[in-house]
């Protein structure tokens, strides 16, 4: 890139646009190439959550022990019996951080697909209706935005008992008020387009405009909220499984980390690898997320 | 601005009280009763009873309850557990520990100075790492020391705080058997360098995700400023380069910077939690901890009080300074 001021590829290339038929198979190939090309540090990032999609998926088969199989030798350092050595009490660390990523990324997927489904549809009903309903709900917002994300995590799954429902329904409170605020600013600009009116001169019902003609506009917003979130959420379920609130009896990368922390002598191995697993996952989402921004909305480029 | 300020700190009382009632609520729903931890074992009736009306815990909760059997729905109560929680935050009495049979606020003046310092220090940190090279990677945009900032950035954003505290206590130990002076905390006015050696590390640590957020932000604000029209006009009128940056450029571009930096003190005190727990400081995140583990409601009542606060304040505090930042704002 050249001169100060970024110019990014026109994202539909110009005959495609022109063209009056649908794009074949191939040049949406083609197209997904140039995408790929423009955004190699997305690319990483898909790759890096496909890697540990697949572990998770096929934990049983990739690691070697069961996250619990105690084996003879403590505190191993690292070797081919055991890639990342061996913990305290023997247990395979490798093995841990491959089924370590079952609990990572099902608790944030979940939480961060039902929030901000969640949060839009709060944010379509508080932007269209306004008024009192509008006001309540925004109200409310800012009570949950003036809260340390963190503390209130800790009151609800202290309040509800450590459970795998327990961590997703408060996970699913934190990511809500956020994706509502923005997806209300989108209805609230989006209403007064013509085909909106158009629609309710027509005398459409209500619902029918909501999902017809507001939803899918700001369904792409809603979809790019919820990449950016992701990395935060599997950060924010490990803080918690540190701090010993995490899915009891499940292998966690945060507990291992806080394991690593509280047995004296330290082994570094215990510490180092559980907790790389969990930055390069929130890498690869972080990366992920800034390039559809990116891609969705080029005024935002370069503001990585 | 008068007016203005006079509004937000009305709509930040509304939030405090709606947060108070909430917190209030989700704590009675913890299953477990405080009576029993209080005597323990071998409790009879009688006695957590006693218990009970020592604590008021035998009150009904809010001063309006809702009874939609009763023939009539609402029933006003005079004495409830809220209205003199209530009257006591007025007054400065927070309740009492169940942990430590200390009056709560005692042990919040005693502990603030400790989670303020390391707030600040926090700060100080995220500021002088942030903002300059923030502002170096706007200005050599595209070259080495740009890749370098974006690169860390992107990896501060992705380490989790606890881990980076864990390694901070481990490596130096494995390594050169170096472990820094904690456990017995110094206050500041007792012995300054060996405070700051204990206060610098947690603060480090807990200022690399926001040093992160702020150098992209700093570097993106800077990039879009630096292609406004008054740029070119502050250059056509012959100011040297230097104060083009910095009192054109730099000035314009810290309204966003500060309104994160704004934003990003409630999740510092979320983080202040984790990092007083690792590096064992006596701090306000350490006492809200203990007290949510130990189901000690007029602690984490307070305490989630004080947070909500402090969050109010602050965005307060940089609504404000926008007005100062940028003349072309203002306030009615």
């Amino acid at each position: 890139m050249s001169g100060e001021i970024a110019v990014g590829p026109p994202l539909i290339v110009g005959d495609d646009a022109l063209s009056l038929q649908a794009p074949t198979m191939r040049q949406r190939l083609g197209k997904l190439g140039t995408l790929a090309r423009q955004n190699p540090l997305g690319v990483l990032g898909l790759l890096i959550i496909i890697l540990f999609t697949l572990a998770a998926i096929f934990a049983p088969w990739i690691a070697p022990f069961t996250p619990n199989h105690l084996s003879r030798e403590t505190d191993a350092s690292i070797s081919s019996a055991h890639l990342f050595g061996t913990e305290r009490v023997g247990r395979d660390i490798f093995s841990r951080v491959v089924y370590g990523s079952r609990i990572s990324l099902s608790v944030a997927l979940i939480s961060v697909v039902g929030g901000a489904s969640i949060g839009t549809l709060l944010g379509i009903l508080s932007g269209y209706a306004g008024g009192a309903f509008d006001s309540l709900i925004q109200r409310a917002v800012d009570t949950a935005i003036a809260f340390p994300p963190l503390l209130l995590l800790l009151i609800i799954t202290l309040a509800l008992g450590p459970s795998f429902r327990t961590i997703v329904f408060a996970l699913m409170l934190a990511v809500i008020p956020g994706v509502t605020r923005i997806v209300r600013g989108a209805v609230l600009s989006e209403k007064n387009n013509q085909y909106v009116e158009a629609a309710r001169a027509g005398g459409a019902w209500m619902p029918r405009i909501l999902l017809r003609h507001i939803l899918p506009n700001v369904v792409a917003l809603a979809i790019i909220v919820m990449t950016t979130l992701l990395g935060g959420i599997i950060l924010a379920e490990a803080a918690l499984s540190f701090l010993g609130l995490g899915i009891p009896n499940a292998a966690s990368w945060g507990r291992d980390v806080s394991d690593a922390r509280n047995n004296f002598p330290y082994h570094l191995e215990s510490a180092i690898f559980p907790g790389a697993a969990i930055t390069l996952t929130v890498l690869g989402f972080n990366l992920l997320g800034d390039s559809i921004r990116d891609i969705a909305d080029p005024r935002l480029r370069g503001s990585r | 601005m008068q007016t203005f300020i006079l509004r937000r700190l009305l709509s930040g009382f509304a939030i405090l009280v709606v947060l108070s009632v909430a917190v209030f609520a989700l704590l009675r729903i913890v299953p477990g009763d405080p009576a029993i931890r209080i005597c323990q074992l071998n409790c009879r009736a009688e006695q957590l009873d006693a218990i009970h009306e020592q604590l008021g815990l035998n009150k009904p909760y809010f001063p309006i309850s809702v009874d939609l059997k009763s023939p009539k729905f609402v029933t006003f109560n005079k004495d409830s557990q809220y209205g003199s929680y209530a009257k006591g935050v007025v007054t400065f009495d927070l309740g009492t520990s169940n942990v430590d049979h200390k009056p709560v606020f005692p042990t919040l003046r005693k502990r603030l100075p400790v989670t303020l310092e390391l707030m600040i220090l926090t700060l100080i940190f995220t500021i002088i790492v942030g903002i300059p090279f923030g502002v170096v990677s706007a200005i050599y945009r595209n070259s080495i020391p740009d890749y370098f900032v974006r690169i860390t950035a992107i990896f501060g954003l992705a380490v989790p705080v606890f881990w980076v505290a864990t390694l901070v206590l481990i490596i130096p130990n494995e390594l050169w058997s170096y472990a820094p002076p904690l456990g017995r905390y110094v206050r500041l006015t007792d012995d300054p360098w060996l405070n700051f050696k204990q206060m610098a590390p947690p603060s480090a640590v807990l200022a690399l995700g926001s040093a992160a957020g702020i150098m992209r932000l700093m570097r993106s604000s800077l990039l879009e400023v630096l292609r406004q029209d008054y740029m070119r006009t502050a250059r056509a009128k012959g100011l040297r380069e230097r104060s083009v940056i910095i009192s054109h450029g730099l000035k314009n571009s810290l309204i966003p910077v500060i309104t994160v930096l704004g934003l990003q003190i409630a999740g510092l005190l979320g983080g202040a939690l984790i990092i007083e727990e690792i590096f064992t400081l006596p701090g306000l995140g350490d006492y809200t901890f203990k007290a949510l583990a130990n189901k000690d409601f007029d602690v984490v009542q307070s305490m989630t009080l004080y947070a909500g606060a402090t969050v109010v304040v602050v965005n307060l505090i940089v609504d404000i300074s926008y007005a100062w930042l940028d003349p072309r704002i203002r306030y009615s």
